[in-house]
């Protein structure tokens, strides 16, 4: 069934994920439980995908932990996807650089192909209602900057 | 009429590679992605042939704003000579000091990478400057990378003992490599390099040898006398394969050949087989095989009638073959504070190379001219090296 | 010797780099994803794990044999950004 569910919202979305169909998926979190997206409706949701192989996206990592500290309280939570197909080699990364916001591993792959990942790391923020708003692929220092004012927008409506 | 030959070689080329402005001789590049920061300091030793040649190479390499890469490099050769050829021209073993400066920057736009770099290279009778620039780009999905180069380098050839000799030698190197991500665990590129040089192509201190027309059984030394341009052209294919237990198999074919008919082919083949998480063993395997320039011999049958009629006997012309058997060791730990060194590494790699020549003998055990014995030698390679990524 | 101009090397450069920046002409989607690159990404697939060292054995070839050029690998590599 969830594998019809995902073919079908697959063949929907376009090159680039449109504006109303976010996937929904469920995955193992590093907090010990799993978790699913649609938990986060109501909240501004920024998912960032990242693997311990990507120099940039390790660079990124203190950053939205800074954006979460500053936006927890305004109802805004970032999730951190992991590529890694081992995922103990992101438990390794975490160890180094601890992050409050949850980490799902996504090890085979799927949550990035449903959301057609095209560059490592590929942030996308979501709107209160689950709608992705804004993407941004790869990253450079300041896109940190980026992120703020799309949430800052997104609060605000 | 090889200059006439070599100026129309030399356009065509230039025709065929107009599109190709920047060049990059990085030995390797990653576009998107600048190279990341480190330091290495490095011991490196040769020994073969009665040469004996050691000395340090520094590098430090460091990003700014994620934008821009810029490399020193610091290398000595000290050199204790003995060669063959040394002897052979009646001197006796002597020392010098070759030292090399290099500075390469590397600055990233957008999935482009721009290179450029300066090397300066100063011994008492050779001066070396080269210039390089070089593009790197991704295309189709970051899959495939295109690499374009150019280098061009000023030499003065210098003599020791005859400070009346000075002679200027220019190198232009055009290069063009492609790599595709076949799989996602298989890289394959091609590269193709056309060099031209124009200028002072001996080398002072050879002598090519020709029978005595008074005395067969004697020969008479004489300064070499070559070409005054030289033009090449070099393609390669290669590949690297990323086995399922985690560890890599290389192979690499080039093909070279010059206007100097000489004919060269080098295979290449490496495995690296890494052990846990902190150490990997390198093994690699060489094989080149060269034919002879035209204008070589080990004994000429007569002396050169003028500058256009040209005679070599440097065994670097000469036809000869050689294999390489390599391996290394490499061990990774922590040092220091992690949130400032991400890792370090210390190194050692042995190459053993057995040189063996077709048409080059070794006249220093006197015998009937073209009797001699053919020249063979082996060389040890060594490197040993400290690396600390930051 | 026939030199290039200068300003022909610039141009062609900098049309070269802006093309560049939005060279797909076609429309191939890549078949190894961003997030398949872990293996290209590994240290010991790449073309030049030790510069200092690769570029010294390069020397020592090339001051003893007559053919050069073409050597070196490039790209792979974690493909980021």
């Amino acid at each position: 069934m969830r594998t019809i569910l995902i073919i079908l919202l697959a063949s929907i979305s376009q090159f680039s994920l449109a504006a109303d169909t976010t996937p929904d998926f469920t995955l193992k979190s590093n907090q010990g439980n799993n978790q699913r997206l649609s938990e986060y409706q109501g909240q501004v949701v920024l998912i960032n995908f990242w693997a311990s192989w990507c120099g940039p996206c390790r660079q990124e990592m203190p950053l939205l932990e800074e954006i979460q500290q500053k936006y927890a309280k305004l109802g805004v939570t970032v999730l951190g996807i992991n590529v890694d197909k081992d995922p103990s080699k992101a438990d390794k990364i975490l160890r180094e650089t601890q992050v409050s916001f949850p980490i799902l591993y996504d090890s085979e792959g799927e949550v990035s192909k449903l959301f057609k990942v095209k560059a490592m790391p590929t942030t996308f923020i979501l709107d209160r209602e689950g709608t992705i708003r804004f993407s941004h692929m790869g990253f450079k220092p300041g896109y940190e900057d980026q992120y703020a004012a799309n949430i800052k927008t997104l609060i605000r409506e | 009429m090889a200059v006439a030959v070599t100026n129309k070689i030399t356009k065509t080329m230039l025709r065929k590679f107009i599109l190709l402005a920047l060049i990059s001789l990085n030995l390797s590049s990653q576009a998107a992605v600048l190279p990341e920061d480190r330091a290495d300091i490095m011991y490196h030793r040769y020994e073969g042939g009665g040469v004996t040649i050691d000395g340090p190479s520094l590098l430090i390499r460091k990003d700014f704003a994620s934008t821009v890469s810029v490399s020193a490099n610091y290398y000595v050769d000290s050199v204790s000579s003995a060669s063959i050829d040394v002897e052979t021209s009646g001197a006796s073993r002597y020392s010098e000091e070759r030292t090399e400066y290099s500075l390469t920057a590397d600055y990233l736009y957008d999935k482009a990478i721009l290179s450029a770099g300066y090397t300066n290279s100063e011994e008492n009778d050779y001066q070396a400057d080269t210039y390089y620039f070089g593009v790197s780009q991704d295309f189709f999905g970051d899959l495939t990378t295109i690499t374009l180069g150019y280098s061009r380098g000023d030499d003065t050839v210098m003599q020791n003992g005859n400070d009346l000799f000075k002679d200027q030698l220019d190198r232009q190197n055009y290069r063009f490599g492609i790599s595709q991500i076949a799989t996602a665990n298989l890289i394959v590129n091609v590269n193709y390099e056309v060099v031209t040089e124009e200028g002072y192509l001996n080398n002072p201190y050879r002598s090519y040898r020709y029978i005595d027309p008074t005395n067969p059984n004697n020969t008479i030394s004489e300064t070499e006398i070559y070409p005054a341009t030289r033009t090449s052209d070099a393609v390669s294919l290669g590949a690297r394969y990323f086995l399922p237990y985690r560890a890599a198999l290389s192979g690499n074919y080039r093909y070279f050949s010059d206007d100097w008919d000489i004919k060269a082919q080098t295979f290449t083949l490496g495995y690296t087989h890494p052990i846990g998480n902190d150490w990997i063993l390198d093994f690699t395997y060489r094989f080149y095989q060269q034919d002879n320039a035209f204008f070589y011999s080990d004994l000429h049958d007569f002396q050169s009638v003028d500058s256009k009629d040209f005679r070599a006997r440097d065994k670097e012309l000469s036809e000869f073959s050689n294999q390489t058997f390599g391996i290394g060791v490499s061990y990774q730990f922590q040092l220091g504070n992690s949130e400032i060194f991400d890792k370090s590494s210390i190194n050692l790699q042995y190459d053993f190379i057995q040189f063996d020549y077709d048409n080059f003998r070794d006249i220093r055990n006197s015998s009937t001219p073209g009797d001699e014995p053919l020249y063979s030698f082996d060389a040890n390679v060594l490197r040993l090296f400290f690396s600390i990524w930051y | 010797m026939k030199k290039l101009p200068l300003l022909t090397l610039g141009l062609l450069s900098s049309s070269l780099l802006l093309s560049g920046c939005s060279f797909d002409p076609i429309k191939i989607e890549p078949w190894v994803q961003p997030y398949e690159r872990q293996n290209m990404a590994d240290p010991i697939m790449s073309a030049n794990r030790d510069p200092v060292a690769s570029s010294y054995l390069h020397h020592v070839y090339q001051a003893r044999e007559g053919a050069k050029g073409a050597e070196g690998g490039g790209g792979g590599g974690c493909g980021c950004n």
